[in-house]
């Protein structure tokens, strides 16, 4: 049968950042994808030229705008672990749990996305709605609503007292009870179901062959996740992956729908916790001569930094690796052999960020 | 779409969770990091700030006491805020609002004077 080429974005109504996909089609059926990148592209790695390594805290959190709080982390971990910088307890907690907060709105706004991909407005509407109050808190406790900028190298910028403490866990409360109530809408719905499961099948084996991370990982039946490797304060908290057996669209929701409400277990586990004390350590001169690596667990899955230092103040390279880049050949491997009209839905069920990967 | 029939009874008898913006506005929250001013008078132009800026959207005149402000560079981070010295510089409770020209913030005041000067 004849074969014909659609063209999948830049712009497209459910993508929320441009990726472009050409799609071979036979009849409805999707026999090949090739995809282009590079419509955002903004040099991001390139400005560590032209400022010390102190400035480049802010330039990291820029690199993708859901998850700014985890680049910083992970940036900052590396430049301490090359100075070394001993990091006060008490911001590897405060570092835990703005980071688990990002981690909600993330996945809050993605769970939103996808219920829109598949036509279901209201549903869309009401997570929305709960990110609002995740927003409200980032607001209140840093200033910002999304780009949070609260670490530094050393620790943090911003403290919380114990009555803001009191609140998160209060207004968390309310947030895990809101999300529950939409959990069988989401994962029990007939329609949702009919769109969802068994499309975009991804093994456990074709996930650990094409270097899949994150969500994705999981769904497939992997349990591994970067906050395994116990960094910031995670060593001290009780926490298991989240995962599911099926690697379809479905699991990949259930797994991110979980990790909303295990985000809220670590933070109130966190706030049980935190110590009192500084929230920054003094940090003077420059990082020596050398290099290394940090990695930490993005809402999509695991960001990779390799810092290079000159024993300057400013870096001689910088270089990131965001989760999306590595689970985009995953989507290439899962997108033939359905039909044309599953490509939104399974396209989102990876969660791509598009600028982040660009950076 | 039944399982979802709760949620829209419950919606129907909760307040709304939106708000007819900008007629009506809520209480900033304390502590946000909204437009960037500064107290002119206490500033010794040190440049502290313009060095500190992530972005560059500073720049002082020592010579001429001049503070001079990009907002549309600007990215409301707040490392000059804790940065000054002086704590002359500060961040309102609300974000700059929309701007249809490219302005710049300049703000003029007493250049330091040298010791010999003020010897003298």
């Amino acid at each position: 049968m004849k074969s014909t080429v659609i063209p999948i974005g830049p712009q497209h109504p459910v993508l929320p950042e441009p990726i472009h996909l050409k799609l071979t089609v036979v009849d409805e059926v999707i026999s090949e994808v090739v995809p282009s990148l590079g419509f955002v592209h903004r040099g991001l790695e390139m400005l560590v030229d032209n400022r010390d390594y102190h400035q480049v805290v802010q330039v990291v959190e820029r690199v993708c705008g859901i998850c700014s709080m985890m680049h910083a982390m992970c940036y900052c971990q590396g430049i301490e672990e090359m100075m070394g910088v001993e990091v006060p307890p008490r911001a590897k907690y405060l570092r835990v749990i703005w980071s688990e907060l990002h981690r909600m709105h993330s996945h809050l706004l993605w769970l939103g996305l996808f219920a829109d991909s598949f036509g279901f407005e209201s549903l869309f509407m009401q997570f929305w709605r709960i990110r609002e109050k995740v927003l409200d808190i980032h607001e209140a406790t840093t200033g910002n609503r999304v780009i949070v900028s609260v670490n530094t190298i050393g620790g943090v910028r911003k403290d919380l007292d114990d009555d803001q403490i009191e609140w998160i866990v209060s207004e968390l409360k309310n947030v895990k009870r809101e999300v529950r109530r939409l959990g069988p809408t989401l994962l029990d719905d007939y329609t949702v179901k009919k769109r969802t499961v068994g499309r975009g099948v991804l093994t456990s084996q074709q996930a650990i062959d094409l270097g899949t991370v994150g969500p994705t990982l999981r769904a497939s039946g992997v349990a591994r996740d970067m906050r395994q490797l116990g960094y910031a304060a995670l060593g001290e908290l009780d926490f298991e992956p989240v995962t599911e057996e099926a690697g379809d669209s479905w699991a990949r929701c259930k797994v991110r729908f979980k990790e909303v409400l295990a985000s809220i277990d670590i933070i109130r586990q966190a706030a049980e916790k935190t110590p009192g004390g500084e929230i920054a350590a003094k940090v003077k001169g420059a990082p020596p001569e050398g290099e290394t690596v940090s990695r930490v667990e993005q809402p999509r899955g695991e960001v990779f930094y390799y810092i290079k230092s000159k024993g300057q103040k400013k870096l001689e390279r910088l270089r990131i690796r965001t989760p999306t880049f590595a689970n985009i050949p995953a989507l290439l491997a899962i997108l033939p052999g359905l039909y044309l009209s599953d490509v939104p839905v399974v396209v989102l069920s990876i969660d791509p960020c598009i600028s982040c990967t660009e950076r | 779409m039944f399982k979802m029939t709760p949620n829209i009874l419950r919606n129907m008898i909760t307040d709304k969770a939106t708000r007819l913006y900008p007629f009506e506005t809520r209480e900033p929250w304390t502590g946000v990091r909204g437009e960037l001013g500064i107290d002119i008078e206490k500033c010794t132009f040190c440049g502290i700030c313009a060095l500190k800026c992530p972005t560059g959207c500073l720049s002082v005149d020592k010579k001429e006491g001049l503070w001079v402000c990009d907002p549309f560079v600007c990215v409301y981070c707040g490392i000059c805020v804790e940065s000054c010295p002086k704590k002359c510089l500060y961040q309102d409770l609300v974000y700059r609002e929309p701007a249809d020209e490219h302005e710049k913030i300049v703000m003029k005041g007493e250049p330091p004077r040298k010791k010999k000067e003020a010897e003298s």
